[in-house]
């Protein structure tokens, strides 16, 4: 699975302004609902719905990255937006760290394979130094966009 | 010092994978062992420390890895995660 497949493009946001995790989630759940990926009135209940993951466990999985999740009726494939945070943003993160890079993704609730080749593909061009680090100083979409579509090109190693 | 190695193949029997959650609760066991701990599927070998290396598994319900941990407590560790494992990271009865 590319970033292509799952990402809004409209809605990624490149400069994040909350710093607490609940304000965050909730300014790129807002994102997605203002591109129209997401009904507006839909935006609070999946909110809650990624908050109640959150307690869990952290989604923030180390290396300054958070991937805020939650299956929800209201979509009908896997849908995703990436918000960059230059602040950093405190996420109870596995290694303490303040998370930079945030992919959220509401997937539907019968879907589970579609969840696990999107965190694949996350996780596995987390794993290229380069393209974290390029991405962490995106200052707008349309360089996020680039670097996606980079690296669903394989221009970051593997 | 003796070069204890221990390998078994698993099976992921919980409905939802591989996930996060898995993941960390996967990452926080091998952790506390001392002996390095591998997981191999096809002709990929991952770290089993790393949640990021976990993650890029992808690895569905139903699919079958091996398990492989070196150092001295090798054993107990390749034991400890395959129970894991086997008991689907206790999420069963989760749909």
């Amino acid at each position: 699975m590319k970033f292509s497949d799952f990402v809004v493009a409209p809605a990624i946001r490149a400069d994040i302004a909350a710093d607490d995790k609940p304000s965050v989630i909730q300014e790129m759940v807002a994102s997605l609902a203002a591109s129209g990926a997401v009904r507006q009135e839909d935006a609070a209940g999946i909110v809650a719905a990624i908050m109640k993951r959150e307690e869990l466990g952290s989604t923030g999985i180390g290396r300054g990255v958070a991937v805020p999740h939650t299956k929800h009726p209201s979509v009908s494939k896997l849908i995703g937006t990436v918000g960059i945070s230059h602040h950093g943003v405190d996420f109870d993160s596995l290694d303490g760290e303040k998370v930079h890079l945030m992919f959220l993704l509401i997937s539907p609730p019968d879907r589970p394979a579609d969840h696990l080749r999107a965190l694949e593909n996350i996780s596995r061009q987390l794993r290229d130094d380069t393209f974290c680090r390029f991405l962490k100083q995106a200052h707008s979409t349309s360089e996020i966009q680039q670097l996606l579509d980079e690296s669903d090109t394989h221009q970051f190693g593997s | 010092m003796p070069d204890t190695t221990a390998i078994r193949t698993i099976t992921l029997v919980n409905p939802q994978g591989f996930h996060a959650r898995p993941a960390h609760r996967f990452m926080q066991l091998a952790s506390g062992f001392q002996a390095d701990v591998q997981i191999i599927k096809g002709n990929e070998t991952i770290n089993g420390k790393s949640i990021l290396d976990l993650l890029t598994l992808g690895a569905q319900n139903g699919t079958t890895l091996t398990l492989q941990a070196r150092g001295d407590d090798a054993q107990a560790a390749v034991d400890a995660l395959a129970q894991l494992v086997e008991n689907g990271f206790g999420e069963m009865n989760e749909q």
